[in-house]
């Protein structure tokens, strides 16, 4: 038998979508996931939740779209991830649940990060809550640091568990890079709001505007509360470090997607943060974080390149980012490395001097090495270049922490339930596994909530 | 009131002292750090050192230069500032030195304050050069009694000896000899000073004003190029010898948003009128 074709969801069409920062897809209508929903195979032994970092019971929240129930099926996806809206939105599906699907081979996996999406924004629209239940209430105190996905997601299970969770957070927002990363295009803040307002029902205090470290020291924490979470985030952009990076002109993702995002430059003069458009861009980077970057200054009206040292096959973005950044507009230089930036005399970015690369022996991580090619030097003119090479592990609180234990890339050093050196104290997230996913982010916390529990009961 | 402020004072035109409540600042800041403020909702995020504290309460010290600062100044004592973040950075290096010289210009005065009075409470010796525009803008020099020798130089000659700052730094470091200096203020005098202590092999010590977005090491933006490295001044500094800061790339960065600063001010200015608060 024939495998049916996957249902596309709606997207916005391209002409209108490549003005303005609303969300790019606009996912399924109820029929359209009833339909989706109707050619799961409902497998005996479902692959697809061995792909699933969190093991959703995929077939059975599935079950539930095509009888109609979504009320049943949101708490199906609850049990076992706390933020469906966004993992069904920004998870790399392709490498996980819908790689791990059955129909993958087919070239046709279930769309499940959309059914989930669609189950999630529906019990929002119809305001539909989860019940609370406390497990019961003890008088035991958590301190979490960071309100990234991890933190959140530590926090709102210790809660449940009884427990009286604060959330220290050093931004003016809490949500991490959900809130300064991430666009709106590809996850509407409103979202990250409404789990964030859910957890303050649970009785979560957010305190903002603390850096942990600074404001307070880690001492004191561990002195105040019975148990602490660190969130923090992998945090510090990398830079290639070529000649000319101090140039204006020249910036780190973060910069630019945090002047964005977080302080809504791209609504300057009306918001008071600046950003610099340039007429043409470079992007340096072939991950989400360099889409995101593409796609934002392309929003705002510059010429675009995403400039990769390796070919598109070896880019570590999710497909459907490529796909959109390609359709929008976006052109890809591939096998390409920068190796210096060219100022003019005012100390302004003008173009970046490349090399062309090929793709030599797989390296440890099995991805093709590239290799440059002699005397293939030539010029991009760009006028603002974005680096998103990836990040470092954030020193603001790590220095601070004395007694924590690193491994010898600066992460946090835990057993695989999270616990670190210092017995009270647990980490999860991008902070202990260099940059990831939010999922991983989200099922680490879950994992160390769950270890945190049983530490504070013995 | 968290981030209430206590108290607000016009020290010159353009020149206003805040006293904001924050006890957990207040409490932490050391000699040499920052705080970050959003005045409103739709506001940027601006570093300001922190010029003092007592109690529950900490100083800082703005000069208005454009938008965010010309709003700062407008609020009243009993407002409130939306976000206040720190203290940031790495604090002063406070210890014995021996003798010490302390160069403050212009609002850079209000961070030397601090710093000269820890310097002294550790057992230094410090002698003091004030440096402003004209005389209005000699801020806090009662705050300075207690240094061995107290210096004034303003552009004008309306008070003190009418020199630069380093100017008078090299006159000083012909006659004595000092183990450390610092000096802070606009950009420009601590390249100057910066220079003077290159030539008279002396460890100075400057306080960065980069353009700063989160000040957590988290965005790059700050960055700057001591010596061979990168460093970021919000966690790195905002402290560092002069004598390694590549001063070139330093001011070039500062004038990266010309543009955009000159349309918030003007918008800014054509609704609100004539800042006569200031
Ligand atoms: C641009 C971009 C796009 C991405 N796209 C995707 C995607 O499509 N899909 C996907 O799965 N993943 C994506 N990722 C990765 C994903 O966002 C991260 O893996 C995830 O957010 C990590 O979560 P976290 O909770 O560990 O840390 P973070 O989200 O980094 O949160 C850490 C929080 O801690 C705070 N903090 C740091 N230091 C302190 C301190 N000292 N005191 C108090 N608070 C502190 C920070 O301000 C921040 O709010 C993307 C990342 C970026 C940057
Ligand atoms: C660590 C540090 C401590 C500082 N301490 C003080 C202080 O105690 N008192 C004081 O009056 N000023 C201080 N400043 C400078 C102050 O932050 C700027 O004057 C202010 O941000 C200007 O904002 P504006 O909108 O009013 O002016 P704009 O017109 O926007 O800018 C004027 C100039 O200020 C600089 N500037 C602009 N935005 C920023 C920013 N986000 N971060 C840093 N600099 C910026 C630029 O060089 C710009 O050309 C400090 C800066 C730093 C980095
Ligand atoms: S949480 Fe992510 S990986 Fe798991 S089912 Fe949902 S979209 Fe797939
Ligand atoms: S593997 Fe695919 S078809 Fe089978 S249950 Fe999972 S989603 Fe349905
Ligand atoms: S201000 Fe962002 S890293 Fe320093
Ligand atoms: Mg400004």
């Amino acid at each position: 038998m024939a495998v049916k074709d996957r249902i596309k969801p709606i997207v916005r069409e391209l002409n209108e979508r490549i003005k303005d920062f609303n969300e790019v897809s606009l996912g399924y209508t109820w029929e359209l996931a009833v339909e989706e929903a109707k050619r799961c195979l409902q497998c005996k032994i479902p692959t697809c939740v061995q792909g699933c970092p969190v093991g959703i019971d995929i077939p059975g929240f599935i079950k539930e779209i095509v009888q109609g129930n979504f009320q049943n099926s949101y708490k199906i996806l609850k049990k076992y991830n706390s933020l469906p809206a966004v993992c069904g939105r920004v998870c790399p599906q392709e490498i996980q649940c819908e790689g791990s699907c059955i129909l993958n081979k087919t070239g046709k996996p279930i769309a499940i990060g959309l059914l989930e999406r669609f189950v999630a924004d529906w019990a929002s629209e119809n305001a539909i809550e989860e019940k609370i239940t406390i497990e019961k209430t003890t008088n035991k105190k958590v301190a979490v640091i960071g309100a990234g996905p991890a933190g959140l997601t530590n926090a709102s299970e210790l809660a449940k568990y009884g427990f009286k969770v604060d959330i220290y957070e050093a931004f003016s927002e809490p949500g991490g890079v959900l809130i300064y990363g991430i666009p709106e295009f590809r996850l509407p803040k409103s979202i990250v709001k409404r789990e964030v307002d859910f957890l303050k029902k649970l009785g979560v205090n957010i305190t903002l505007d603390i850096p942990v470290g600074y404001a307070i020291e880690p001492e004191e924490l561990i002195e105040k509360y019975d148990a602490i979470f660190i969130g923090v985030g992998a945090g510090t952009p990398k830079f290639m470090n070529i000649a000319g990076t101090e140039l204006n002109g020249v910036y780190s993702a973060n910069e630019f997607l945090t002047r964005i995002n977080l302080m809504k430059a791209f609504k300057f003069p009306e918001y008071d943060t600046p950003v610099k458009i340039g007429k043409k861009v470079v992007v340096i980077g072939g991950g989400n974080t360099a889409m995101d970057a593409a796609r934002s200054a392309f929003r705002l009206g510059a010429e675009v390149t995403i400039v990769y040292r390796r070919s598109e096959k070896e880019m570590p973005a999710r497909k459907a980012e490529i796909h959109h950044s390609k359709e929008e507009g976006i052109k890809f230089q591939l096998l390409t490395q920068p190796i210096e930036y060219v100022g003019d005399e005012n100390g302004k970015l003008k173009a970046i001097k490349c090399v062309k690369m090929k793709l030599g022996e797989p390296d440890t991580g099995g991805r093709r090495r590239p290799l440059p090619i002699e005397n293939s030097e030539f010029f991009i003119e760009a006028d603002i270049a974005i680096e998103a090479i990836g990040t470092n592990s954030n020193k603001l609180l790590l220095s601070k922490f004395k007694g924590l234990e690193l491994n010898k890339w600066g992460y946090i050093k835990t057993d695989e339930f999270g616990q670190t050196s210092i017995p009270k104290v647990f980490a999860g997230g991008d902070i202990v596994t260099g940059s990831a996913t939010v999922i991983l982010a989200m099922g680490a916390g879950k994992k160390a909530a769950k270890k945190m529990k049983e530490f504070l009961e013995t | 009131m968290l981030n209430q402020i206590v108290e607000k004072k016009k020290l010159a035109y353009g020149v206003h002292l805040f006293w904001i409540e924050n006890p957990i600042i207040s409490q932490k800041a050391k000699p040499g750090q920052f705080v970050i403020f959003r005045v409103h909702e739709h506001g940027e995020r601006i570093p300001l050192t922190i010029s003092g504290t007592d109690k529950d309460k900490f100083r800082v010290i703005v000069r208005a230069v454009g938008k965010s600062t010309y709003e700062l100044c407008k609020l009243s004592k009993g407002e409130y500032i939306k976000d206040v973040v720190g203290p940031l950075g790495t604090p002063s290096e406070i210890k014995k030195y021996g003798k010490v010289l302390i160069i403050g210009g212009g609002v850079g005065i209000a961070a030397i304050a601090p710093i000269a009075k820890e310097l002294i409470k550790q057992g230094n010796k410090v002698d003091v050069i004030l440096g402003a525009r004209s005389k209005e803008y000699i801020i806090l020099e009662n705050e300075f009694k207690e240094a061995t020798n107290i210096f004034i130089v303003t552009d004008d000659g309306s008070k003190g000896e009418k020199a630069f700052p380093h100017q008078l730094m090299e006159k000083l470091l012909q006659k004595n000899k000092y183990d450390v200096a610092w000096a802070i203020g606009p950009a420009l005098m601590m390249k100057s000073c910066s220079e003077i202590a290159k030539k008279y092999n002396l460890k100075i010590f400057v306080s960065l004003n980069s353009i700063m977005v989160d000040g957590t090491g988290m965005c790059g933006g700050c960055r700057v190029r001591i010596k061979d490295e990168l460093k970021y001044t919000c966690v790195d500094g905002p402290e560092f010898d002069g004598r390694d800061v590549n001063w070139k790339s330093f001011l070039t960065r500062l004038s990266q948003y010309r543009e955009e600063e000159k349309i918030a001010f003007e918008n800014y200015l054509k609704k609100v009128g004539e800042p006569t608060w200031l």
